[in-house]
């Protein structure tokens, strides 16, 4: 069979735009809100709504554990679950470029299909532009997503308490890892995959029994170490790791090891940041270690009062030292 | 644990103060992450020597690599850490801003294989580092002896010289385990017979702690010492294998380092039966001697003569993100390791 293409006249609004968004787009989404008018039209529930949106570009758009159709469905859904918000409603606007093959755009649109079940997410409107060769690489996403706060929930970077203790929901950097493996040419052979994962169930089952988590956090761009300096700026209050109980896959280790980078600065998609009264740290690891992409949970630190507005680290020999800051583009190390 | 006993050892050493010079950039920036300094009581000092590469190359040097990527359009090859390293007038980073094709690789032998699949562009690897990364680059070479589109900016160092220079610097040196996989300890033992103390040592905290309680015991006896500490990865004779390999291919010449000056014999370059891979010599490229900014004291850092905060640049003008200095620039070098961990 002959390979199709995305064409300009794809986008041009005519036969062929219908033609891909029925083949593409309708097939994988079809529910009974997904609009084909101009806007959708929608139900409104009770309570407080959490509203948030973000724009993917990864490159390569395909990625071991995951492509960018997963992740933008994963990226606002987590987004939504950090304000203790049940994902009801996503948009999705795509701009493809010229000449991205219709195969892979199926599948993109398969996986957004499949996370968007699993997240309990319907998808109610899209938009298809279609750009030349060259204006975009791929395929770019943006989502936007809708959700309904849980009842009593509030949660915000401000609110860490010190003696507060500090969760990571799952091993620490291996969504950056796997793309920078996949984007430059080290030649270093990792079986690495994406941490990728909508992580609204697992919110929501630590919610439902602990009300009063204080923070949670998506650790996307710039991982768990940019999170922390935020919360502590914003809260006015240190953090202190122990750096023997941050969770990293050893092949990750390794790979930071050799590139002279730190696992606590690379993106998670399927990682967040959680935290919450000391004395509940052990019923939010339970809780979080029975839900399927979070089994890897680890308490890793706590809030204090001293150090304010920094990270610090207890290594293995005892002594404190400073999470270095955030700051400066990823560089590989010489020797 | 091996690593508490040996933090022990060195939280009650109560003997003459000691001088350690850490003479590898790997190993300061670990001595860092793991707070090792801060357990140190006040008779033991550090001081970070000049075995980071990226810090050692001078500004001549990336106005080298600036001219062959803008003026003759050549595409360079490069680990990450030097692209923000400053040259008289710009950085690589700066010269990428105006069009230049700069590609950071983790290994020569990527370079290589870069210029094998693009046949239309002329490809240059910046060759730097110490005895550890230049057998990368012989075999880069080697596996490019079909190709007439790749060179090698040679600015490799090698230790012996700078031992020399530092030695009156330092008490005692903490040898850069990885220098000495390649060149065995040879020189070590020499410089001990000639009164000069040191210890070699891995990167793990372990290794680390280790090697220096050994080192300030030792010290404390008064006689002059080489203890391998390293024989993991150490072996007395090093590796013949990579010592042959650069003896084909490379030769040794004087060489600037940036902030110490000229040490006789301390670079390597290409031998003459390899100068079509030579960049300087096949885009006939004029001697550049570079200019760094003179309120800079990188070099009296990297001689451990003064501390990074008693420039007055760092912090100030001088940060990772805007670097003035190469100790500012790599995460090896001592001004970044002080500016970020406080």
């Amino acid at each position: 069979m002959k390979e199709e293409y995305v064409t300009l006249a794809h986008g041009a609004g005519g036969k062929k735009t219908a033609q891909l968004i029925e083949t593409v787009f309708r097939a994988a989404f079809e529910n009974p809100y997904f609009t084909a008018d101009d806007a959708a039209v929608l139900r409104v529930p009770q309570g407080e709504l959490a509203m948030t949106t973000d724009s993917f570009i990864v490159s390569p758009a395909f990625f071991p554990g995951g492509n960018i159709g997963k992740l933008s469905i994963c990226g606002t859904v987590n987004d939504l679950a950090c304000m203790g918000a049940e994902p009801l409603y996503m948009t999705c606007g795509f701009i493809i470029e010229e000449g991205f093959p219709l195969e892979k755009l199926k599948k993109v649109a398969e996986a957004m299909s499949q996370t968007a079940r699993e997240a309990g997410v319907l998808l109610v409107a899209g938009d298809t532009k279609v750009v030349g060769k060259g204006q975009a690489d791929g395929v770019f996403i943006n989502t936007t997503g809708i959700g309904r706060i849980m009842d009593g929930i509030r949660t915000s970077g401000a609110l860490a308490r010190p003696g507060d203790v500090i969760i990571v929901t799952g091993d620490v950097g291996r969504h950056g890892c796997t793309i920078l493996l996949e984007r430059e040419d080290f030649g270093i052979e990792a079986d690495i995959k994406s941490d990728c994962a909508p992580l609204w169930k697992a919110v929501r089952s630590v919610l439902l029994e602990v009300p009063d988590v204080h923070v949670i956090r998506d650790a996307t761009r710039g991982g768990v170490g940019t999170v922390l300096y935020e919360i502590a700026g914003q809260s006015g209050v240190g953090c202190e790791l122990n750096s023997e109980a941050v969770p990293v896959d050893p092949a990750v280790r390794g790979v930071c090891g050799m590139l002279g980078l730190e696992p606590l600065y690379l993106a998670c998609e399927g990682t967040m940041v959680m935290i919450a009264p000391g004395d509940k740290a052990d019923r939010i690891l339970d809780i979080l270690h029975g839900s399927p992409h979070t089994q890897g949970a680890r308490a890793i630190g706590k809030i204090t009062k001293e150090e304010a507005g920094r990270v610090v680290m207890r290594t293995r020999i005892g002594a404190l030292t400073l999470l270095p800051p955030p700051g400066g583009e990823l560089l590989p190390r010489i020797c | 644990m091996a690593e508490m006993k040996a933090a022990q050892i060195l939280q009650k050493y109560d003997g003459p103060p000691v001088r350690i010079m850490e003479v590898c950039g790997t190993h300061t920036h670990e001595i860092f992450r793991q707070g090792i300094r801060r357990i140190l009581p006040a008779k033991i000092t550090l001081i970070s020597g000049p075995g980071c590469p990226v810090c050692v190359t001078p500004a001549g040097f990336i106005d080298e690599t600036v001219s062959l990527a803008l003026e003759h359009g050549c595409t360079i090859c490069t680990f990450g850490d030097l692209v923000r390293v400053p040259g008289t007038s710009m950085s690589l980073a700066d010269a990428r801003g105006q069009g230049a094709k700069v590609r950071v690789v983790y290994a020569p032998a990527d370079a290589a294989e870069y210029a094998a699949g693009h046949p239309e562009e002329q490809v240059v690897f910046l060759s730097v580092g110490f005895e550890t990364t230049t057998p990368a680059s012989c075999i880069a070479v080697e596996k490019a002896a079909a190709l007439d589109n790749f060179s090698l900016l040679t600015a490799g160092k090698t230790m012996p010289a700078a031992y020399d220079a530092m030695r009156h610097s330092t008490d005692l040196f903490l040898y850069p385990g990885h220098v000495h996989a390649i060149t065995g300890t040879g020189i070590c033992e020499k410089l001990a017979e000639e009164g000069v103390s040191g210890v070699c040592a891995g990167f793990t905290a372990s290794e680390l702690l280790t090697a220096l309680a050994v080192a300030v015991t030792r010290f404390e006896k008064g006689e002059p010492f080489f203890v391998n500490c390293y024989p993991r990865v150490v072996k007395r004779e090093g590796s013949p294998a990579a010592r042959r390999l650069v003896e084909r291919i490379m030769e040794p010449c004087d060489s600037e380092w940036r902030g110490i000056g000229v040490l006789p014999m301390s670079g390597m370059k290409l031998r003459d039966k390899y100068a079509r891979y030579d960049a300087r010599r096949k885009f006939s490229l004029p001697p550049m001697h570079g200019r760094s900014n003179p309120a800079c004291r990188c070099g009296e850092v990297l001689q451990g003569k003064c501390l990074p905060r008693d420039c007055s640049l760092f912090g100030k003008v001088c940060t990772p993100e805007h670097p003035v200095g190469a100790c500012m620039v790599s995460g090896e070098g001592a001004c970044s390791a002080f500016y970020l961990y406080g």
